[in-house]
This record gives C-alpha cells, structure tokens and sequence, in this order.
C-alpha cells in the first residue's frame, strides 16, 4: 500500500476519536442513572419516569 | 381603506382578520405600511418569549424524548456499529484503489463522512437556536448544549483527515484554500458556540446568545458547498451532487454512503445518549435543590 502511514494514522484519527466519544456518552449516562437513582431513593416522590 | 389611498403611510393596529383586505388594498396603492400593537397587546419583558404550547412542545418535550430515546438508542448504536464496520472494512479493503491516487483514496471513506458531519451537526445547531428563539422549545436548547462538542470533533477530525490526504497528493498539509479555510472558519464557530453557551452565569442568556450565533453562522454552510465552484480551488469540485451524476465509480461509491451512514447513526446515537444524560444531570440538581430547599423551610 502507498502512502500507508498517511491511510493508518486518519483511520485511527476518525475511529479512535469516534470511539472516544461514544464510550465517553455511556458512562456520562451511566453516571447519571445512579446519580438520579441515588437522589431518587432519598426523594421518592420526585422520581421521573 | 379610502383614507389609506390618500396617505403615503398606513397605520394599522395588529389584527390581520380585519385589516387584511385594508392591507392589501394600501399595499397596492403604494402605501408604506406601519403596524403598531395596541397597548393592551403589549407583552410585559417578563413573558416577552412564553413557552408556546402546540406541536413542538407537545410531541417533543423531555418526558416523551425520555421514553422515546430509551427504545431508540440501542438500535441506533447497533446499527452505526454494524454500519460502519461494513463500510470501513469495505473501503478498507475491497473498494478498488484510485487509478491516479492509489489507496490514499481509502482515506476518503472517513474524511468525507467527517466533513458531511461537521455540516450537518452545525445545521442541527442553526436548527435548534430556531426552535429555541422562536418556539422556546424546551429541549433545543440543550441539544445545542450537547450536539456542539460532538460537531466540533467531527469537523476537527475533517480538517486532519484532510491535512493527512494532503500532503501525500499535494505535497503540503495546509494551504489556505476556499474550502480548507471556510471549513476552519466552521470549526472556530463551533468553538465560539461551545465558550458561549456556557459564558453566563444565568443560563438562558448564554443559550440565546449562543442561538444567535448558530444562525448567524449558518451563513458558512453554503460558502463551504459553494466554495469549490465560486472560486477556483486546489480542493476538487464535488464528486456528488444532487443534480448530477456522480464522478466516481459505484465500486467506491457504495462504501462511501455505507461509511456515512455508519457515522450518521454514530453522531445521533451520541448526541442521544448525552442529551439524555443531560436530562438526567438536570433532573437530579433539580431533585437536590428542592430537597435543600425543604431542608431550609423545615
């Protein structure tokens, strides 16, 4: 392959950075389903659905 | 009606079921029409901008994007993962090689997708600074909040992609063409969006403040379609475009529209995931602030 450090390095690049932002989006949102659910178990009535 | 022939300047007060046929009949006089709110219509600045209540808030509002995205966001992160490792793998290796560029064409498969992204993400914002503005719609606001970040590493990763498809056909990795410089242009006003928004101590006032922005750089879209055939450009003019037949061969056309589907499906499963979060975030400071609340009433 010609110009294979060039090919490599903007799949990593796109991936790499992609990846990054969906891992990044799950534990944001895991974080906060226990967050909610722990200010939930303490204020019952204030739980959304 | 009469009376309005007779004037240069027709003055009428705000009530278009009555005055339409006066309009009209003024306007084709050559009148100059000036609307004036009579003082009882007048909204206090308090409530200048109220939440309307009708389509948009009935259909979107964080209740129903709660229930709808928890069905909708495992399907959409499956298929952008199945979609996109298709397309990669297909424009990695299957697509054929470019007869003047050889595999450095393969460095399309993400650049492109990446640069339909950096658009498209910065339309949602002129998008949603639209619905925020003028509808209050209750969720805009943080759309924009969340589709910001993930609009600018997208159009960050376009400029690299494309720096690194650069040097080895151009032989530099930078030059200040109309199309590398309008997409740059489009990353710093993602950038001014990102600090702007979250400048203020009142919230509000940065998401009206960063809405405007979204719309007023909107204008950028249309000069990075454009830029390509308005000025002559190293960059080269579009191998699709809606009119006319693509340029390039279906063999490497399909794992092109494969990888921007993929993408596409990523970016929104992102934005969903971290616009529900952020409801989520909203909703246990609400909970706690009103639990302090208590606490100090008690």
């Amino acid at each position: 392959m010609t110009h294979l450090p060039y090919i490599v390095a903007a799949y990593a690049l796109a991936l790499g950075a992609s990846a990054v932002l969906g891992i990044g989006a799950v534990i944001r949102l895991r974080r906060a389903r226990q967050a909610l659910a722990l200010v939930g178990r303490s204020f019952p009535e204030g739980r959304p659905s | 009606m009469r009376q309005a022939k007779g004037f240069r300047e027709a003055h009428f007060a705000v009530c278009p079921l009555v005055t339409s046929n006066v309009r009209s009949a003024a306007e084709g006089a050559g009148a100059r029409i000036i609307v004036t709110l009579p003082a009882t219509s007048r909204i206090p600045p308090q409530t200048a901008r109220p939440s309307r209540p009708g389509f948009m808030n009935r259909f979107a509002n964080p209740g129903q994007f709660m229930r709808l995205s928890s069905v909708l966001l495992p399907w959409l992160s499956g298929a952008a993962v199945l979609t996109l490792t298709v397309g990669i793998i297909w424009g990695l290796f299957y697509a054929p090689a470019d007869w003047q560029q050889g595999d450095t064409v393969r460095i399309m498969y993400v650049h492109v997708p990446m640069a339909w992204l950096a658009s498209l993400g910065y339309f949602s914002l002129a998008v949603c600074g639209a619905l925020s503005l003028i509808w209050r719609h209750p969720l805009a606001d943080l759309a924009a909040l969340e589709i910001g970040p993930v609009g600018a590493v997208a159009t960050f990763i376009c400029l690299a992609t494309g720096s690194l498809w650069g040097e080895p056909m151009w032989g530099t990795w930078w030059v200040w063409d109309a199309r590398l410089t309008s997409v740059l242009v489009l990353f710093f006003l993602y950038l001014g969006h990102i600090a702007l928004i979250r400048a203020f101590d009142e919230p509000a006032r940065g998401y009206r403040a960063a809405a405007i922005l979204a719309i007023a750089g909107a204008v950028d879209l249309p000069i990075i379609k454009f830029s390509v055939q308005w000025w002559n450009t190293l960059h080269q003019p579009d191998s699709i475009t809606l009119t006319g037949a693509p340029t390039m061969s279906m063999t490497m056309l399909a794992p092109l529209f494969i990888c921007m589907a993929g993408f596409s499906l990523g970016f929104a499963a992102v934005v969903m995931a971290r616009l529900r979060a952020a409801l989520m975030e909203t909703r246990a400071r609400q909970l706690l602030s009103r639990r302090h609340a208590d606490r100090e009433a008690a």
